[in-house]
């Protein structure tokens, strides 16, 4: 199977550390993607507030190019991105709307394109996570986690087809397979405060610190997350975040491919621990071998 | 009546901020916005409004029935000065000054929790983006630091294809005025490398340069026909 791959603006910028650990969790499960050649920006959020045209035809080039180079599949880490991706393939189906889209493009856009997902659901739908237990070389008994998936991963249901809308449960049936106490989690899929951080800084302290505010309240030792912009807003942004509640977290918040990544066995630095702005190397500790008994 | 005192403890816990006040005045939180309201001095009915937005957005205006859900679920209500349902409320009576002078539209963070939790499937944050999109049509955003950065963003998109973190501060900054936006979080952007100094450029910038020329081609052509 051809797995084309869109790794997204923010992973050659803010989350170089989510497309490190991508990629070293995806080769030790054995599963080869290919970076499309020449991709450019989905347009984010601001194309799609501007024009929706706009929006798809910069989404449409990027699959045009997934599609022409055979890909069975286009996936990407950004649920922002495939949330654009995918509106943009539902909207082309409207022979009127692919008009418009194709007069903004040099070439016309495929008429088939390959589907699209996110790594996160690729690597469920591949992998089981009994296998993905046997794989793992390291427990990650003792740790306390939260998962949360952010609005994009799950919503809108009708386009992302992603566990149940409000209560998705795949990064908590991973890493429980791999030892971990997942906490419930009521907030895991609230917003974060999107992109508001930079023009309304309130709207994304607000929330992200809500966010923050619950898992430290449930006692976690790390938020695990799945969207750049949700990992940015948690992390890079926590202490504005901390402000905003008039409290300190002091919460680690990595990419559910880092903590897979350590269950399996990859060293730290290739998982780009060290660009976590609040670090987990308290954490690490906790982690040991697993031992070979049963249920370990 | 209870539930009005409730409204009004809750106003005085949470006072509306002054850039609220104005919209707060005629329509207190969970006030639904009554027909009579219409002929209030300064707020106009526009007859096909709720039309163009329904056949737009391709959304059952009509179906909504104000149970408030999408307001309940809103991570952004606490900042509205109108909030979601009564948006829907506004459309459906044709209230489009109303509804455009709304900062809300533009503090929408585009969730979709709203549009996962309305009872009659109604895509709210769909209906949301058409009046953001509508409303700059006529030029007529109201928060207009909220557009300086989109289009600073998307500036830089046109000109290297990928986004362009540091570029898009700069711009925004100048654009808005706001030189000290998120210097605070400098320091650690940067020992973290989490920002790339340079733009990374490939050769589909071009391309995408020329979707934009475009875009606005065409927006210049159906501007001269309206
Ligand atoms: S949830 Fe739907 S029906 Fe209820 S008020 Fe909102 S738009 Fe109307
Ligand atoms: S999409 Fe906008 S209106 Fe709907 S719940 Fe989210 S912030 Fe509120």
């Amino acid at each position: 199977m051809h797995l084309a791959y869109f790794p997204g603006c923010s992973a050659k910028g803010s989350s170089l550390d989510y497309e490190l650990s991508t990629q070293a969790v995806l080769n030790a499960l054995g599963i080869t993607v290919w970076e499309i050649d020449d991709w450019n920006c989905c347009g984010s959020t601001p194309a799609h507030a501007v024009s929706t045209e706009l929006s798809s035809a910069l989404c449409a080039r990027n699959l045009d190019l997934a599609a022409k180079a055979g890909a069975d599949q286009l996936l990407t880490p950004c649920p922002s991105c495939l949330s654009n991706f995918r509106a943009t393939a539902k909207r082309l189906e409207d022979p009127d709307f692919r008009e418009k889209v194709n007069a903004l493009l040099d070439t016309p856009c495929a008429e088939t394109l390959p589907p699209t997902s996110s790594v996160l659901q690729a690597i469920g739908e591949l992998v089981d996570c009994e296998t993905l237990a046997k794989k793992a070389t390291i427990s990650l008994k003792g740790l306390k986690l939260v998962a949360y998936y952010g609005c994009l991963m799950s919503r809108p249901p009708e386009l992302m087809h992603f566990e149940d809308p409000e209560n998705p449960m795949l990064i908590e049936r991973m890493l429980e397979a791999l030892g971990a106490e997942m906490l419930d989690f009521p907030l895991k899929t609230a917003c974060c405060g999107a992109a508001f951080g930079i023009p309304k800084r309130p709207l994304t302290a607000q929330n992200s610190g809500r966010i923050l505010e619950l898992a430290a309240n449930l006692g976690a030792d790390a938020i695990v997350t799945c969207c750049p912009l949700c990992q940015m807003n948690l992390d890079l942004r926590q202490a504005q975040a901390e402000k905003a509640m008039g409290r300190h977290f002091g919460l680690p918040v990595p990419y559910f491919t880092q903590i897979l990544g350590l269950a399996l066995g990859i060293a730290p630095q290739d998982l780009g621990l060290a660009k976590l702005v609040v670090p987990m190397d308290a954490l690490l500790p906790k982690l040991a071998p697993k031992t070979s008994a049963p249920n370990a | 009546m209870p539930c009005r005192q409730l409204i009004h403890h809750m106003e005085a816990a949470f006072p509306p901020r002054p850039s609220q006040r104005a919209i707060h005045a005629e329509y207190s939180m969970n006030e639904t916005i009554r027909l009579s309201k219409s002929s209030s001095p300064g707020v106009a009915a526009s007859p096909s409004f709720s039309q163009e937005v329904a056949s737009t957005s391709k959304q059952p205006i009509h179906t909504c029935y104000q149970c408030g859900n999408c307001s309940a679920g809103c991570p952004a209500a606490f900042a509205y000065d109108l909030q979601v349902n009564q948006i829907m409320r506004a459309v459906q009576l044709n209230q489009k000054d109303l509804v455009y002078r709304a900062k809300s539209l533009w503090l929408c963070l585009g969730c979709a929790t709203c549009s996962l939790r309305c009872p009659n499937n109604i895509d709210v944050a769909c209906v949301m983006e058409t009046l953001r999109h509508m409303a700059r049509a006529e030029k007529k955003a109201t928060v207009p630091v909220v557009e300086k950065f989109w289009l600073s963003f998307l500036n830089m998109i046109r000109t290297f294809g990928r986004s362009y973190e540091i570029g898009t501060m700069v711009l925004f900054m100048l654009r808005s005025l706001r030189l000290t936006t998120d210097v605070d979080l400098a320091p650690q952007a940067l020992v973290k490398r989490k920002l790339g100094l340079l733009p990374h450029t490939h050769q589909g910038r071009e391309a995408v340069g020329r979707i934009f020329t475009r875009f606005h081609e065409l927006q210049c052509k159906a501007r001269e026909g309206r």
